[in-house]
């Protein structure tokens, strides 16, 4: 059965070690709301030093304006743990990244605000860069059955941890599945303050 | 069967099982700043959940805070409200706070080792990825997002997978003028910035061995510049007798007891570690990064490299840019190279002993003219050491702003910057583009180095100078 949790335009960002201070500067973390990060979304690139849009990055060439699918390459995401990051992307309308690998910290803080980051063989990266090099792609992906819809041009498969899946199926309340350990949790700190008592 | 030093800390702080390979585990330390917290208080607020343990959870004010002035106005007006909302939340909710005017205010991953909160067979999170630091004491330590804190904060606890291992075996005596932070950069250097992706990694060998506290913290602290979940360190003598008599560490009533249960912290001499990496120490020089992310290393008598020279065209590639964005040419030596600002800080490299290591460089001396050059101790404890020892002295004669605790220029979030185009010495963690102030271009080096570039106005070689030992 298929089921798409997400479809549309795909942006490729074709770098290497895309960090978070590149994905939201310093200056837009001193909100103290999670929202209105659209904007600072690579801020430093997005934007001239007079604060005019830069036309040399891809995020602003108009055939990738609206798109919600972003590609780009290894390690994306590394660097500082600032949710900040994944709100940008997200509150920007990009819901799927596809990358060859991303940052641990940044992987988990996506997955916490459902979105979904799919890691793919380099090969493969490398095919959906020279794809997405001939024309604006419209890639739908079903993460039931874990495979990205290429368009007319076939599909390409990825593999997900089962647990995050499940979580981005179910959209469960990440601290709300936990407190169902509450009685767990309380035999947990009883232990601990009789066994480890200087803890606390 | 055989375990590693993380497995065997991850085991004992299992409370359950979520599903499927995800754990349930008990946070013993939740240290919490300014920046990404006030939205997790908001989300328990509007969930009407309280924090669970309020004593297991310490704050402090680092990262956006003034360090020329102690007021929360002074860290401009959207800080000051993030300043408020900290203060208020702790309040609200009973937690300690280190604030601005508190004398051990300071960056969080300096104050919790030296209040003695971080201990070995921890399990210590906070919303920054420095936590990595606390891992020099055999605990595990890492940064979370502000919904991971939020979870901390109701539950106490945090769903995990089991990483997997890499040992980082350091073996011989590092050579004169080498430090700890030459080391963690040659390992970056060699290993990537992604090349502890998916791995919790322990640092052991007779190098590590013979490392202080503080230089085991500057260590640890970087592993998440390679991508590692953590780093860490088992502990031993040299942690203990750092411990003893620390503000929260165990009392004399219990301290024989966490002795002994911190002496069985150590990898099983038979436990598989999923990587092994050995590194000789004695043959690491003084290291200096030359691009915009801390792979981008080279020991400070080496050129710059060529794009030319990496084989993945996709290195090349960042290599070119690298070498745009911060205005350098390939074969150039960055000992030609001029500096115009120099900082010594930040939670990798701001503590007693790299301060002590900067000062023994400067000596009489002045800063070069044309450079800016500031000291920002790590704390307030680190602050008050400095100025006992006489250091704080021998650095403001020589010219350098003597600061206030706090992250400043390590990532430009209060007016500590480095302007576009400026070339900094820094003995911070990150030299990704804009870090410092936007079109800023930094230098990643050790105290001494930073030190030794402040007097001479560009980059120096310590081993070429006589009687130098950093």
């Amino acid at each position: 059965m298929s089921q798409i949790f997400a479809s549309g335009l795909v942006c490729p960002l074709d770098k290497n070690n895309v960090d978070t201070d590149q994905i939201i500067p310093k200056q837009f973390l001193t909100s103290v709301s999670r929202d209105g990060f659209a904007e600072a979304l690579f801020y430093d690139w997005r934007y001239q030093a007079d604060g005019a849009a830069n036309p040399d990055f891809v995020l602003n060439y108009p055939q990738y304006q609206g798109a919600s699918i972003l590609l780009t390459r290894a390690n994306f995401g590394c660097g500082s743990s600032r949710e900040h990051a994944p709100w940008a992307i997200q509150q920007y309308g990009f819901n799927v990244i596809i990358a060859e690998s991303f940052a641990d910290i940044f992987f988990n803080n996506s997955v916490n605000n459902g979105m979904l980051l799919i890691s793919l063989s380099s090969s493969n990266i490398e095919m959906l860069f020279n794809r997405s090099k001939q024309g604006p792609q419209q890639w739908q992906i079903d993460l039931a059955n874990q495979e990205i819809l290429l368009g007319n041009n076939g599909a390409i498969g990825f593999s997900i941890d089962p647990d995050v899946k499940q979580r981005l199926l179910s959209g469960l309340d990440f601290i709300g599945a936990s407190e169902t350990l509450n009685p767990q949790i309380a035999i947990f700190e009883q232990n601990r303050r009789q066994q480890l008592p200087w803890l606390g | 069967m055989a375990k590693t030093l993380y497995q065997k800390i991850y085991q004992s702080h299992v409370v359950g099982s979520l599903n499927g390979s995800t754990d349930l585990l008990f946070v013993d330390r939740h240290l919490i700043h300014e920046v990404t917290s006030p939205q997790a208080f908001a989300g328990l607020k509007q969930a009407g959940r309280p924090v669970r343990r309020a004593d297991l959870t310490f704050a402090t004010m680092d990262h956006n805070t003034s360090t020329q002035i102690r007021s929360y106005e002074a860290a401009g007006e959207t800080s000051r409200k993030q300043l408020e909302a900290l203060a208020a939340n702790c309040a609200e909710h009973g937690i300690k706070l280190l604030d601005l005017h508190h004398p051990d205010q300071g960056i969080v991953h300096v104050i919790g080792p030296e209040l003695g909160l971080t201990q070995p067979g921890m399990i210590i999170v906070c919303g920054d990825s420095h936590t990595s630091t606390h891992g020099a004491f055999g605990a595990i330590a890492f940064g979370i997002g502000t919904s991971e804190v939020e979870h901390v904060l109701a539950t106490q606890t945090l769903p995990q997978q089991l990483a997997k291992t890499l040992k980082i075996q350091i073996d011989g005596q590092l050579a004169n003028g080498v430090t700890p932070k030459d080391v963690i950069l040659a390992v970056i250097g060699q290993l990537g910035t992604a090349g502890g992706n998916g791995f919790v990694a322990e640092f052991c060998g007779d190098a590590i061995r013979a490392m202080s506290m503080e230089g085991r913290m500057t260590l640890c602290n970087m592993s998440i510049e390679m991508g590692a979940k953590a780093g860490l360190i088992a502990p031993d003598e040299t942690t203990f007798a750092y411990l003893q008599g620390k503000t929260y560490a165990p009392s004399h009533e219990h301290w024989d007891a966490a002795v002994a249960y911190w002496q069985g912290l150590y990898s099983d001499a038979d436990a598989v570690f999923d990587k092994v990496v050995h590194i000789d120490g004695s043959r690491i020089k003084p290291q200096i990064s030359w691009g915009t992310n801390p792979e981008q290393v080279i020991a400070i008598d080496q050129p710059i490299p060529s794009p030319d020279d990496f084989t993945d065209l996709i290195k090349a590639d960042a290599a070119r840019r690298a070498l745009a964005y911060m205005g350098l040419s390939a074969g150039q030596r960055l000992t030609d190279t001029k500096v115009d600002v120099v900082f010594i800080g930040s939670c990798t490299n701001s503590r007693i002993e790299d301060l002590r290591a900067a000062a023994a460089v400067v000596g009489s001396q002045k800063v070069a003219a044309g450079v800016r050059a500031l000291v920002v101790p790590g704390s307030g404890m680190v602050k008050r050491q400095a100025e006992a020892e006489g250091l704080a002295e021998i650095f403001k004669a020589a010219g350098f702003e003597w600061r206030e605790p706090g992250c400043s220029m390590c990532l430009g979030m209060n007016d500590d910057q480095v302007g576009a185009g400026e070339r900094c010495a820094s003995t911070s963690n990150r030299n990704f583009e804009g870090r410092q102030g936007r079109g800023s271009r930094t230098h990643l080096v050790s105290p001494a180095m930073a030190a030794a570039a402040a007097i001479a106005g560009k980059f120096v070689d310590l081993s070429t100078i006589q009687g130098v030992s950093a």
